[in-house]
């Protein structure tokens, strides 16, 4: 019982990560259209700006490290310690939550400029191409910051105070035994807040009306005089600012590295297949059932029947709905069935 | 009597002195011209001949998971060719015994060295060798941050007649089933991971213990848990569960969580680099190490540990013990003088895989030297028994068998109270050459032949 509570909850905190990416994919592909396989991508820089905001924070002065004699090495002391002493330590302590604020604006431009800069370009060209050219995109960045930060993981923690588990059996009794890492569950309700305020936006502002409007009928929004493309390319920035939160948040539970984003990628792919194509309570939906399925078959007394159901299960999921049901769980009837 | 007049009536005199004139032309076209050592095995693959200049190449992962490893590896790829060739301050040279190099490069021949890209995967790194070997003439093939590829370089390079000197590979494989005649390891292995961490297991732990094992499910992670197995169960602890999880899994929350009602009180953390930051950094997170099973205090370890691994873990290192090839730290005079060279260079020490990498390159270069040639069947017979000093970890030999160096085993424990940045690992035990050494018949193999 325990073993399944505990893993119901790791399916339900990987499967808030799937679901934000998968989010922000279904949202880029139901208003612009566009297969975007550069958003994995845009979520390792997410967490890079975690770690960019770890390195403001502790920027250093060199001070002679005396401990070395064979050469001349250095350690840095943090210029906030120096200056601001245990405030300075506090700020330091919080640095993953300071860098939503970092990653709002950030995310927000870099959707903004590769949407208008080089996406935009793509919209009537066939989906091969988007494929290749955001493909393409996601190497390139990738590359980029790996000359910049290296390959290696960069540890980026949660503040102390989050930092060990949560005895979360004693409050539901099921024994002091029972516990679970307080930084995922934090995880786990920033993506339901997140999920729910990326469904609120679109249900209940007028903005998100239009949007929604677009994404139905385009053509139709655009002969009211709306100027439709402005909106998705908004929406395509939401979609960065998304997956920038999510990526920010998930550091301390995976150390960031370059490659991060093409990690989670051919995962959250198949969660907006499974989902259906477009369908964003699909992606959500899907997002969560394969984060538990992929933790359940990962049990021992799963793999004692089934060996190595646990690397495989994500796609044979995937290749079940498509063989049954190919506009996916929550598709639209026509979407991607031909 | 007939015969004989027979044979005078066959041959003619002019025939015979023609015979005769043939006969010596013949002869003395395929004698030596001169009469040195090996003067006869001068054709060989890549042979350098009268080139002033022999090419060695450096085969290391530059993009991919291992890339920061790989860098580190070219570095001091780069500070060893320096040294060959006479420049810098000799690093190892100056502490190396027995040593036949001198500082003019290798048998008079200045060298050189191309660089390629394994990106940590086999078909790649094969294909880059093959280029090395096929395009650029290399002599040598060295490098690897993984035993997959090495094991497939080395094939390759024993198909081909060209010396490979591994460089970061820890399966029992390489030296093992694997091993080739042309395959050299001077890194240490899973076995001797598990001989040396045994008995320090038991005195840290008690010979009471539960331990569940996380694999990664590839070579080198079935060979480091078949290790860790045979020398913990041998002090009398139970293996709980034994796991095998997919390499570059990300999130090991799902195979961690079974840990914590499994009954198990420690446990083996058998992957590597990024797989080994993620598995440790999350077991810290669910707690693991602040709980106590069977009256006990949960522990975790971790067989392979790295100073660059150890970085990427950040603070959740600190207190586990672990083993490793070699440390920047000790403060034997070869482990100095190179810590030195590479530091002056560089603004920061040596990795382990630095270390072995450069190494292997001034092993091979002196084989060479001892051989007089670079025909590659004599350099292996050279390197074959070679017993060395002064390169770190002790008194070392390269074992005819096998392939594989014998020398002092680390075992280290993540720092507690790091003094520098680079000040990760604390020396916990220099584990004695003869507690880790094996029969090599244990693991199967053939080396194969000499000439190719």
């Amino acid at each position: 019982m325990d073993s399944i509570f505990l893993q119901i909850l790791n399916g339900l905190d990987k499967g808030g990560a799937y679901a934000l990416i998968a989010l922000g994919l279904t949202l880029v592909f139901g208003t612009l259209g566009v297969v975007n396989f550069a958003h994995g991508a845009i979520f390792m820089l997410g967490s890079f700006c975690a770690v960019t905001t770890q390195n403001l924070l502790t920027y250093s002065k060199k001070v002679k490290d005396e401990s070395i004699t064979y050469f001349e090495a250095f350690k840095e002391v943090p210029y906030l310690e120096i200056w601001w002493g245990d405030t300075g330590s506090f700020i330091i302590d919080y640095k993953v939550p300071f860098s939503i604020l970092l990653a709002i604006p950030v995310m927000l431009l870099i959707g903004l400029a590769m949407e208008r800069g080089l996406i935009r370009h793509f919209y009537n060209r066939p989906h091969a191409d988007q494929i290749l050219v955001t493909f393409g995109l996601a190497i390139v960045i990738q590359e980029i910051v790996k000359s910049i930060y290296g390959a290696n993981p960069i540890p980026v923690p949660a503040p102390a105070i989050v930092a060990g588990s949560a005895s979360i059996g004693s409050w539901i009794g099921l024994g002091e035994s029972v516990v679970y890492p307080w930084w995922r569950l934090i995880y786990l309700a920033n993506a339901l807040v997140v999920i729910s305020a990326v469904f609120s936006f679109l249900k209940f502002t007028t903005y998100g009306m239009v949007v929604r409007a677009g994404m139905q009928d385009r053509e139709t929004v655009g002969l009211l005089g709306i100027d439709i493309q402005r909106r998705f390319t908004v929406v395509f920035g939401m979609a960065s600012v998304v997956v920038g939160i999510a990526g920010v948040m998930y550091t301390p539970i995976l150390s960031p590295d370059y490659h991060m984003g093409m990690d989670f990628l051919v995962l959250s792919f198949v969660v907006v297949v499974v989902g259906g194509m477009g369908s964003l309570e699909g992606a959500v939906v899907a997002g969560f059932m394969l984060g538990v399925l992929q933790s359940f078959a990962a049990m021992n007394e799963i793999k004692s029947i089934f060996p190595g159901i646990d690397q495989i299960i994500v796609y044979l999921v995937a290749v079940i709905i498509l063989l049954t049901r190919p506009r996916g769980l929550m598709g639209r009837k026509g979407v991607m069935e031909d | 009597m007939n015969d004989q007049k027979k044979l005078a009536r066959d041959w003619s005199r002019r025939q015979i002195l023609k015979a005769s004139a043939t006969g010596a032309v013949l002869a003395a076209s395929s004698s030596p011209m001169f009469f040195v050592k090996d003067a006869w095995a001068a054709n060989f693959r890549n042979n350098p001949g009268n080139s002033s200049s022999v090419t060695l190449g450096f085969n290391v992962p530059q993009t991919g998971a291992y890339s920061d490893e790989g860098a580190d590896e070219l570095r001091a790829y780069k500070l060893a060719v320096q040294h060959l060739n006479g420049e810098g301050d000799g690093g190892m040279l100056n502490t190396m015994t027995p040593k036949s190099l001198t500082g003019n490069g290798i048998l008079g021949k200045k060298v050189k060295f191309v660089t390629g890209d394994t990106q940590t995967k086999s078909d790649a790194a094969r294909a880059s060798a093959k280029r090395m070997i096929e395009k650029d003439g290399v002599l040598m093939v060295t490098g690897g941050s993984s035993s997959g590829v090495a094991i497939a370089v080395q094939g390759l390079c024993q198909e081909n007649g060209i010396i490979f000197m591994a460089g970061l590979t820890h399966s029992n494989d390489t030296t093992g089933k694997d091993k080739k005649r042309y395959g050299f390891r001077h890194f240490f292995n899973a076995y001797m991971s598990g001989a040396a961490l045994g008995p320090v297991l038991e005195k840290e732990y008690g010979n009471e213990r539960k331990a569940y094992h996380l694999t990664a499910d590839y070579t080198w992670g079935w060979t480091q848990e078949e290790s860790m197995r045979k020398f913990t169960e041998a002090l009398g602890w139970q293996t709980s569960k034994a796991v095998k999880t997919p390499v570059g899994a990300g999130d090991f929350s799902q195979y961690i969580t079974p840990v914590l009602n499994s009954g198990a009180d420690v446990l083996v953390l058998n992957h590597y680099g990024k797989d080994m930051i993620n598995s440790l950094t999350q077991a810290v997170q669910f707690g693991l190490r602040d709980k106590q099973v069977n009256g006990k205090n949960f522990e975790i370890v971790v067989p392979l540990f790295s100073r660059l691994m150890a970085q990427g873990a950040g603070s959740n290192i600190k207190g586990i013990l672990g083993s490793t090839n070699w440390n920047w730290s000790l403060q034997d005079a070869g482990s100095q003088a190179f810590v030195k060279s590479f530091g002056q260079a560089y603004g920061f020490p040596p990795s382990m895989a630095a270390h072995t990498c450069y190494v292997q390159t001034l092993l091979y270069a002196n084989a060479c030297e001892m051989a007089g040639t670079f025909n590659p069947p004599e350099v292996i017979k050279s390197l074959e028994g070679f017993s060395f000093d002064g390169m770190g970890n002790g008194p070392t030999e390269y074992r005819a068998s096998d392939h594989q160096c014998f020398k002092n085993v680390l075992v280290v424990r993540g720092n507690m109270n790091p003094s520098s940045q680079f000040d990760l690992l604390d020396v916990v035990q220099e584990v004695p050459r003869s507690q880790v050494e094996y029969d090599p018949a244990i693991f199967g193999g053939k080396l194969g032949p000499y000439t190719v």
